[in-house]
């Protein structure tokens, strides 16, 4: 912990005006400054009447800069009009900042909601001993602490100076659902209008005096290296002033804007070793797949005995390609190396893991490392690489050392990746293979369910660990919520020399994609209506639990919403002539989605016309919020399900624009509807879930209407 | 003429008088720089934005004597002398009847996007006041979202056309 005092803290950020917002949590007991009270790193409210909410995760449009100061107001009964919002750079207050998994609402529920009660407490007390009154005779309503019998009433800023000096409370009452005011309400998310302006500062916007732009030439081969490079003609380029090697597989050139530095890389001539994947192409993945689905697998889930069913068996393979992200802003960062540090303004989803990995590639300690998080314009797990961050620094750096004399500054760059870059040198959602097995009673209900989830590890490739051999992310995406006796899902890890990322939804997509199409399969099997037979799955036991890793699933939230979705849907009504329905559902990230789409074909080809999704997140903070997640998530499913396919040809991504990976246009999407099961549990993941159920979804429906079975992805090919 | 110009890229610079958002700008650049970067890099109007680089994806829309263009692929020499207008300019104070309409509808998530789909929309108003749903479809479909706000696009663009109600 810093020497720093608070008072020195609070003059210091004050003299750099409104910088990365930064809070020591105060041990209990100590006392604050009189110019602000800030009783723990989420929070600060000032004389003027000023509340600041600090908000530690990342916002990459969904939301978040709302969402969790939302969480905090309402605990500290703020009038939502007072609030401002402070984004913070990477830090060593907030705990972990990583932005995905669906889980900033999740995990920030509790510390927001503790930070604004015990803030709310203490102004209570802190009004009480002003007036010399019991703290029952005050409340605290829409930013100030009213005494009702005398109808005395001091503002939260009028406060600070009494309350900065009050201790700390440890265990804080915290407000029931039913008195929410804010939690639950469709509050106007507050990026909304400089998004709409065009004056919202993403982190392809940021500007500094003096800043260079660079964009990198790197190995089109994957593994491959540089052997040489002839920078002549890119120097020739005007306003091109530096062209270098910043590691064994890229070159930065260096100019004074992104197009100069563009022309400089096109005339660039770089000799590359092509190394050892140069012959690797999709088949010869998709082969690896089929080979490694020879080998043991891992037991994430096993209920019963699946060895011991007896009746018919079914049995089915899906297979999954790789998939690119594609945000719409491509990958940037802005780093300024100026010797003995380096500060940057990243788009990251992880600020911390940034600063650590920019501290190393640059050989400083990480509190040597500053980083300032800026909007993102798009995430969807791209932007949980640090890449772009090491990038920008190591060219800074080079910049730097290019330079010579005593008294050097840095030169902020800017590195640019093209949409090719982002295409071709990504991180791609795993290429995977499904194995299902089941076994029918003489009904057709299923006794026995085996799911083999064939694909390489994330984390694994990224050299995390893998805990028991189970990948990091399988934990929250591949739980089987359904009350079958005798169960088995397993992980068979593969290998692969293609660089793998999490992209929206993680594995789930490719789990619930295999896992509801299969259900779907079992359902014709049994000749039953696809809904009636998973809710037999689901209703066997009234509220059964699976307990799945850490989290425990219950069949009747289930249940619930594929009821909700069936029921709005119409699923019992006959649909129009050539309109045909599929539905499917899945839980992941801790929440429950189910979702109806519903189609016609023209000329073999799915039109998707409506879905109608319904989620169980528990406590719902923000509705709009809530529904623009799902409704994009769905849109983004859509594209994976109909298009999205990364190939590979002699050891290189094939596709390079929207034109040959070419995501959901406003002609292709459906209208979706959204219905949320009224619940007072704790908020779970809203990110996410709604991907997973809408390809077996649609593949469903597609099966309804042309009794095929759609068992690869993409479904166009 | 073109091909001149590609050719030469980069090499050489020549000024330009750019007339945006109804004032004169004299930019010194290379002749074959998209209208983009010449308006992000150097004019700093960074509301334009780069998505594609190819006209694909209509992040970089702005109107040029009106018409929605893709400025990552339109050469700053092509449009020299004519009336530009970005997103900046679309009105005085950033609340034109459809920023309005986005703010109403609460259309933006990342947000990247959604000042060339606003510029592609006040492009196709100011043709077709009142749009039908696939006049709509057919104005947007060139501008991509990968966040997936289409419908609540639309929902904003007849909300602008009935004066925003």
């Amino acid at each position: 912990m810093s020497p720093l005092s608070r008072r020195d803290f609070v003059a210091a950020g004050l003299a750099a005006g409104a910088g990365l917002v930064v809070g020591f949590y105060l041990p209990h007991g100590k006392r604050a400054g009189k110019e602000v009270f800030s009783p723990n790193a989420y929070l600060r409210i000032t004389p003027d009447n000023k509340i600041t909410i600090v908000v530690a995760r990342s916002e990459m449009g969904q939301g978040v800069r709302t969402a969790l100061p939302m969480i905090l107001a309402e605990e500290l009964e703020a009038d939502w009009k007072q609030i401002e919002i402070e984004q913070a750079g990477a830090s060593t207050l907030y705990g972990d900042q990583g932005t995905g998994g669906s889980a900033s609402v999740k995990t920030a529920w509790d510390p927001m909601r503790k930070a604004g009660a015990a803030a709310r407490e203490m102004l209570i007390s802190a009004a009480a001993l002003t007036w010399g009154v019991p703290r029952s005779s005050c409340a605290a309503v829409e930013g100030s602490i009213l005494h009702g019998a005398s109808k005395r009433r001091l503002s939260y800023g009028e406060l600070v100076e009494k309350a900065a000096t009050l201790p700390i409370p440890i265990d804080v009452p915290l407000k029931q659902s039913k008195d929410y005011k804010i939690v639950g309400q469709r509050l106007a998310r507050v990026d909304t209008p400089p998004k709409v302006k065009g004056v919202a500062v993403f982190g392809i916007d940021f500007r500094m005096p003096g800043m260079k732009y660079a964009v990198l030439s790197r190995c089109p081969t994957i593994g491959g290296k540089m052997l040489s490079v002839d920078d002549k003609e890119s120097k020739r380029i005007s306003g091109v002033s530096y062209v270098g090697k910043i590691s064994d597989a890229a070159v930065a050139v260096v100019a004074d804007s992104v197009w100069g530095a563009m022309e400089g890389r096109r005339v660039l001539s770089v000799n590359w070793d092509d190394g050892p994947n140069k012959n690797l192409n999709t088949p010869a993945v998709v082969e690896g797949l089929k080979q490694a689905a020879a080998k043991k697998g891992t037991s994430l889930y096993s209920a019963g005995n699946v060895a011991k069913a007896t009746g018919r068996r079914v049995t089915a393979e899906y297979h999954l390609p790789f998939m690119a992200h594609a945000p719409m802003e491509p990958g940037n960062c802005t780093a300024n190396y100026s010797g003995s540090g380096c500060e940057l303004w990243a788009p990251t989803q992880v600020p911390q893991d940034c600063r650590d990995s920019v501290a190393q590639a640059l050989g400083l300690d990480p509190d040597q490392v500053k980083v300032n998080v800026t909007l993102m314009g798009g995430g969807f797990g791209r932007r949980l690489e640090h890449d772009y961050a090491v990038e920008a620094a190591l060219v800074s750096k080079a910049v730097f050392n290019s330079k010579t004399g005593d008294s050097k500054i840095g030169t902020p760059v800017k590195v640019i990746w093209t949409r090719e870059d982002d295409m071709r040198f990504s991180t791609y959602r795993p290429a995977s293979l499904h194995q299902l097995s089941a076994v029918l009673d003489g009904a057709g209900w299923p006794v026995a369910l085996t799911h083999r989830i064939i694909a390489p590890t994330i984390a694994g490739q990224k050299g995390q660990p893998v805990p028991g051999g189970v990948d990091p992310d399988l934990p929250d995406e591949a739980a089987f919520v359904y009350g079958v006796e005798n169960v088995s899902i397993e992980t068979v890890i593969a290998e692969t020399p293609v660089p793998l990322g999490w992209m929206r939804s993680v594995y789930a997509l490719q789990a619930g994609f295999a896992s509801e199409s299969f259900i779907d399969e079992l359902a014709a099997a049994a000749g039953k209506d696809p809904l009636e037979y998973r809710l037999h799955m689901l209703a066997q036991d009234k509220d059964r639990d699976i307990q799945y890793f850490t989290t425990t699933w219950h069949t009747a939230r289930m249940r619930g919403v594929l009821q909700l979705a069936a029921e709005k849907a119409g699923w019992k009504n006959a649909l129009p002539a050539g309109r045909f329905r599929g539905i499917a559902c899945f839980g992941c990230f801790s929440s429950y989605m189910a979702e109806v789409v519903e189609i016609s074909m023209e000329n073999d080809v799915p039109r998707v016309h409506r879905v109608v999704a319904a989620v169980d997140c528990g406590q719902v903070v923000n509705p709009s919020i809530m529904e623009q997640q799902i409704q994009g998530g769905i849109v983004f499913a859509l594209s994976n399900a109909l298009r999205a396919k990364i190939t590979i040809e002699k050891g290189r991504v094939v596709q390079g624009n929207f034109d040959d990976y070419t995501p959901l246009r406003m002609e292709e999407t459906p209208v979706v509807e959204v219905y949320a099961v009224p619940s007072t549990e704790a908020p779970t993941g809203i990110g996410e879930p709604s991907v997973p159920p809408l390809a077996p979804a649609l593949c469903n429906a597609i099966y309804a209407a042309t009794k095929k079975r759609i068992r690869v992805l993409p479904i166009l090919g | 003429m073109i091909v001149q110009v590609a050719f030469d890229i980069g090499k050489h610079m020549a000024n330009f008088t750019l007339r945006i958002n109804g004032e004169d700008k004299k930019v010194s650049v290379s002749p074959g720089t998209p209208l983009l970067w010449v308006l992000r890099d150097t004019l700093e109007l960074t509301g334009t934005k780069f998505g594609c680089g190819a006209g694909f994806c209509g992040a970089c829309t702005v109107h040029v004597e009106g018409t929605a263009i893709r400025s990552c692929s339109t050469p700053v020499s092509q449009v020299a002398g004519k009336g530009i207008t970005t997103i900046e300019g679309l009105s005085a104070n950033g609340l034109h009847v459809l920023q309005k309409a986005w703010i109403a509808e609460e259309v933006p998530q990342c947000g990247y996007c959604q000042t060339g789909q606003i510029m592609t929309a006040a492009a196709l108003l100011a043709k077709t006041p009142n749009p039908s749903d696939e006049q709509i479809t057919q104005a947007m479909n060139g501008n991509l979202c990968r966040c997936g706000t289409y419908e609540r696009i639309r929902k904003a663009i007849h909300r602008a056309a009935g004066g925003g109600q």
